[in-house]
């Protein structure tokens, strides 16, 4: 079966941010950028499917920037078969990113579909439940385990009180989460095959998708800094601040 | 303005993060009614009657929405959520699994947990890890919201006495089955709700050692909570993860031991009112957000410390 993974490009996580000073978004000038983290572990787990013989085909997607490309030679380096750039400009919301996904979904026809369950920048968890919104299929959010047989395909999915399965008839949307495999690194030999591999490149207005959107940003502000804290020298001390000073034991 | 919040619950007990969410939706104004999808909701639809400020209860009890299962709960929120100015739910793994699915069935964008309502249509909400916080403003006509609980002091669970009414509408996309679940069994307070809150991360070393957490938080009346770190080396369930990736939590008081403080961590508890860190490393990113900060061995401060309390 044909898998489809999303991947975002995104600051890389251990970046530590910075707010512009005019309030209008987050610094991203000469910042290194990366794959999301969760989107590594989408392709991790397409591969590995594809290494069981349960897929046949991984088409990478992604939607952003013609930067972009790089994160999607990263992917095809990783083991993806061919990549698809949706080139925009634009900062997209999750809805028009959904619909645009839709658009590719629509076109490849994969029977499963693999994103990150958040991507690490706008923290927003939505596409991947967006998606199957526009698409009708059943989704597996927050995966830890992913076991596909015949037209249907078992989710474990990370809850807030442990752990759930659902089973979702094929095709099916399934977003990661942190625990579900440990996404290897591309090899140098591959980092090079991977240059080889086909990457096509379309457009939202060529796949007639309007990507207007409801929400704006209207400013972006730093979090309130912490006054600084002190040291204690001695455990005795820390309990007398606790109780005397902080007053919440 | 009528504001539709979605109630959180397990078909027996309501969840107290729905009264965070109620206390989101009296900011914007308006009526509120609350909406309990479950199966044998009964008893979770008069819990949600008696939340002050509530006007209505729909309460929709079919097989169907047992689980929660987002292909046939999300039909009927856009279905009954047409005809309000806004639909909230918390931002737990409930509403974040269920609601950016209303949202795309209803063609609007989402806003994902927010932390303050600056008006009817502007909302704050923390992006980068909780790095910045970004203003975002909504054209939508109608909102869809999830709240992040810490971010509102709960409304009060009684003196309100809404009318219950039965919503018949019935969706099953017939896409999707419950199988099974495996929920992590603890007398402790719930992490998310706790007053106090005790983390450990992989300075604990191993899971055995999270006993001295425990007879800490017994003594405290605390939350167990840990690291990333703490949970991918199979010290604990993943359940008590916080952090940017697991449980957001805003105690009155958060002990982290043997946690560095890396950014995805320091996003899930930050906004706690004192911190304190017990970290043998002095340099320990951690020490910079602490209130208080001890630098010792942490199988010697911790003990000492439960003694002492």
């Amino acid at each position: 079966m044909k898998v489809l993974v999303a991947v975002k490009r995104v600051v890389d996580y251990n970046v530590k941010v910075r707010v512009k000073a005019d309030n209008s978004g987050v610094d991203l000038a000469n910042v290194k950028m990366s794959m999301n983290p969760f989107c590594e572990i989408a392709v991790e787990e397409a591969v590995r499917l594809k290494e069981k013989g349960v897929a046949t085909e991984i088409v990478v997607v992604s939607i952003g920037p013609t930067t972009a490309q790089e994160q999607l030679r990263t992917a095809l380096a990783l083991g993806a078969d061919r990549a698809v750039l949706v080139e925009s400009a634009e900062d997209l919301t999750s809805l028009a990113v959904a619909k645009l996904l839709k658009a590719v979904v629509d076109k490849e026809q994969p029977q499963l579909v693999i994103l990150g369950k958040q991507a690490i920048d706008s923290d927003n968890n939505q596409t991947g439940q967006m998606l199957a919104a526009l698409t009708g299929y059943g989704q597996g959010t927050f995966a830890s385990k992913v076991e596909v047989s015949g037209d249907s395909v078992a989710v474990t999915r990370e809850i807030d009180g442990g752990a759930q399965t659902v089973s979702l008839k094929l095709p099916a949307i399934v977003t990661t989460d942190l625990r579900l495999n440990e996404p290897r690194y591309a090899s140098l030999p591959n980092i090079m095959k991977a240059k080889k591999k086909p990457l096509e490149v379309l457009t939202p207005d060529a796949l007639g998708v309007s990507t207007a959107s409801t929400n704006k940003t209207v400013k972006v502000e730093a979090p309130a800094a912490r006054s600084a804290g002190i040291k204690v020298k001695s455990v005795a001390e820390l309990v007398e601040k606790l109780k005397n000073e902080a007053k919440v034991i | 303005m009528t504001i539709l919040v979605i109630a959180e619950h397990d078909n027996k007990v309501l969840a107290p993060a729905t009264l965070n969410t109620v206390a989101a939706a009296a900011k914007i104004g308006g009526d509120i009614h609350v909406l309990v999808a479950g199966q044998n909701v009964g008893a979770v639809a008069e819990a949600a009657a008696k939340i002050a400020g509530v006007s209505k209860v729909l309460a929709a009890d079919n097989a169907a929405y047992a689980h929660q299962l987002p292909e046939n709960v999300a039909p009927l929120v856009a279905e009954l959520g047409a005809g309000y100015s806004h639909i909230l739910a918390a931002a737990t793994s409930n509403g974040k699994n269920i609601l950016p699915r209303v949202a795309a069935q209803l063609d609007v964008d989402q806003i994902s947990e927010i932390v303050s309502v600056e008006s009817a249509d502007t909302f704050k909400r923390p992006i980068y890890a909780g790095n910045a916080i970004a203003t975002v403003q909504s054209t939508a006509a109608i909102k869809v919201i999830t709240v992040r609980a810490t971010g509102f002091d709960p409304v009060a669970a009684e003196g309100g006495s809404a009318a219950v009414e039965a919503v018949a509408a019935v969706h099953n996309a017939g896409t999707s089955s419950f199988v099974g679940e495996e929920l992590a069994k603890s007398d402790r307070p719930e992490l998310t709700a706790a007053k106090i809150v005790v983390s450990g991360g992989r300075g604990m070393q191993n899971g055995d050692n999270f006993k001295h957490l425990y007879a800490l938080a017994d003594k405290l009346g605390a939350a167990v909570g840990a690291s990333r770190a703490a949970v991918d080396a199979g010290f604990v369930p993943n359940d008590m993860q916080v952090g940017q990736t697991g449980k957001i939590v805003a105690p009155q008081l958060y002990i982290a031991v043997g946690i560095s403080g890396a950014i995805q961590h320091l996003a899930g508890m930050k906004d706690s009112k004192v911190i304190v860190a017990i970290n043998k490393d002095e340099e320990a990113p951690i020490f910079q957000v602490a209130d208080y900060g001890l630098v010792a061995d942490l199988f010697e401060a911790v003990p000492e410390l439960e003694k002492l309390v």
